[in-house]
């Protein structure tokens, strides 16, 4: 009986520390599942349309979500995603509109090959994000109050830019890029790009390094302020990516969008094991913490319960979640001292 | 200007930081000659690791100058000073304690296949081989090189922390209360690293409360005392009794204390 558990406990530990969260989401999917039977009389999963919408939901918040996630694990937070999604699908859309439409943004500038769209949306991102980093590392205030102030004034910024009227009017070869499966694909390709980053590069090493032990990190020889930059920058130009994928999915654009989006994001980091003490969390947790947003949304809507619940549900997960992490924390500190 | 004597490896002179109104190290003039072993001892508070922290660029001195291998050098960053070929065992161990063993003794030095700035691959077969030879030849047994520093004991951490500057043949290394919290086999270990480099030829500063181990280990003895460098004896010429008078600011003759041996 020992000798089982003891191999049970051996084998427990080599799995990835991922394990329980993708329990948690096996969990809701297999609950909402039998819910689905007992009051809907359907299937929750085996539905291809809504698994493909599952996903496709939550794949904007995804892509926010991986760039928060390596400024969490770099003992930071960026709570500009939600308004930097605004301004680049705002800017993005004033350079995507069809020459048929006569009161575009920029008469002359219609028609664009669509890539100039998307370039000119993840810039805005970029240069947001630059801006978020250059204050955080040269100023030393607070990643919370830097980003905080990024929140509120880009969310600004993207009324100003078009007189707080919304931008539509797109041309098709952009607003391709949000149709079907491509706002999917995106979103599975910035993850996996930024898995293999923070996991095989210097990059990824150090922004674990600065969220494990700053100080550490510095006289070990790391340009702390320049890694930050780029680790802000890359988060920002990862929302203005997400903002084209909303503007073009929206066919429009307009300076309310993505409200909150910054609050998903950084839930789907920490329920996916991303630690806001820093240095530790991974690409994947994130996905599976993604997917759980999505599972909750679709399955509230699924068994047609008021979406207020919705959000109070969320929130308690969220809570949870920083509540493991911080026992986790806890008893990793009382280790140290055991010893 | 370089240096009259020509294995001067370190000099400083008057040396000097203030931190607002507490004058921390005050016209501090010290020198190191190639291939020395000295140690830097002092009540707390005595400026030591003050001292410490200007040389290897981790603050900017207030006035006063450091030569380093002959030039005069002005360390911005900790990392101009690894650059230069000083490395530091911090008393605070500075690892980091989410990371495993090879990228707790390569970090900031990372081995890459080739080099895309930031965004170089690391070689991590590389830097795991290369880990095991540095502990090798510091004697030091870790069963798991890839499990978070934070699940080791506090030796096995120190020893990682050691044989991280000791491992990367250097022109200085410095060590802060290398053995503070280590139990007698761990001390020993890292004394015998500390052997080994004598051995070697790389002169070494180390920052000790232990009378016992600085008399064994090193040929020369710092002293520091308010901020002030008070003394500098030769070892074999001295006794724990003059090195504690001095630490102490009391005159010879006076009982010797326990605390200090």
């Amino acid at each position: 009986m020992i000798q089982a558990q003891k191999n049970f406990k051996s084998w427990y530990k080599k799995l990835p520390p991922e394990f329980n969260i993708f329990l948690v989401l096996l969990g809701m999917a297999l609950l909402f599942e039998i819910l689905g039977w007992i009051f809907v009389g359907q299937s929750f999963l085996i539905n291809k349309r809504r698994l493909i919408i599952m996903i496709l939901q939550v794949s904007v918040i995804g892509i926010i979500a991986v760039g928060v996630t390596q400024v969490i694990i770099m003992a930071g937070i960026d709570l500009s995603g939600g308004s930097l999604v605004a301004l680049s699908a705002i800017v993005a859309a004033s350079l995507a509109q069809n020459s048929t439409y006569s009161k575009a943004v920029f008469p002359h500038l219609t028609d664009l090959p669509f890539l100039i769209p998307v370039i000119a949306g993840i810039g805005a991102g970029l240069i947001a994000g630059f801006i978020n980093g250059s204050l955080i590392a040269r100023t030393g205030i607070p990643a919370f109050i830097a980003t905080l102030g990024m929140l509120v004034s880009a969310r600004g910024a993207a009324a100003w830019y078009n007189n707080g009227k919304p931008v539509s009017f797109l041309s098709d070869e952009f607003t391709n890029l949000g149709q079907g499966a491509w706002p999917v694909a995106i979103f599975l390709t910035v993850a996996l790009v930024f898995h293999i980053l923070m996991r095989y590069t210097k990059y990824g090493k150090h922004t674990y390094a600065i969220g494990s032990n700053e100080e550490a990190a510095r006289v070990a020889g790391i340009n702390i302020k320049r890694h930050k930059i780029i680790v802000y920058s890359i988060a920002g130009a990862l929302s203005g990516l997400a903002g084209v994928v909303t503007a073009s999915r929206a066919m429009s654009a307009q300076a309310g969008m993505g409200m909150m989006y910054e609050l998903d994001a950084i839930s789907a980091a920490v329920i996916g094991g991303t630690s806001l003490f820093g240095g530790r969390g991974r690409i994947t947790g994130t996905l599976i913490g993604v997917l759980i947003l999505g599972v909750i949304t679709s399955g509230f809507v699924f068994l047609r319960i008021n979406a207020y619940y919705q959000d109070m549900v969320k929130g308690a997960i969220i809570v949870g979640a920083v509540i493991l992490d911080q026992y986790r924390n806890k008893k990793l500190k009382n280790k140290d001292k055991d010893i | 200007m370089s240096s009259n004597q020509q294995n001067i490896i370190l000099k400083t002179e008057g040396l000097t930081k203030h931190y607002g109104g507490v004058r921390a190290l005050q016209d501090a003039d010290f020198s190191l000659t190639e291939g020395e072993h000295v140690a830097i001892v002092g009540d707390n508070g005595a400026g030591k690791s003050t001292f410490i922290r200007q040389v290897t660029g981790v603050e900017i001195p207030t006035s006063g100058n450091i030569y380093f291998d002959g030039n005069l050098v002005d360390f911005k960053t900790p990392a101009d000073a690894k650059e230069a070929g000083i490395e530091t065992v911090y008393q605070n161990l500075a690892l980091a304690d989410d990371l495993d063993v090879p990228s707790n003794i390569f970090l900031g030095k990372e081995e890459t296949y080739f080099n895309l700035g930031p965004f170089s691959f690391l070689n991590e077969k590389k830097m795991y081989k290369k880990s095991i030879d540095v502990l090798a030849k510091t004697g030091i047994k870790i069963p798991n090189l890839k499990i978070a520093m934070s699940n080791m004991s506090g030796g096995q951490r120190q020893c990682v922390a050691v044989s991280r500057s000791a491992g990367f043949a250097s022109k200085l290394i410095i060590m802060d209360e290398p053995t503070a919290a280590l139990g007698v086999q761990e001390t020993s270990q890292v004394e015998n690293i500390i052997k080994n480099l004598k051995e070697h030829g790389i002169p070494l500063i180390v920052i000790s409360h232990n009378l016992r181990q600085v008399f064994d280990l090193v040929d020369k003895i710092w002293v520091f005392r308010q901020g002030k460098i008070v003394g500098c004896v030769e070892t074999s010429k001295s006794s724990t009794n003059e090195i504690v008078s001095l630490i102490t600011g009391v005159k010879l003759g006076v009982e010797e204390e326990a605390s200090f041996i």
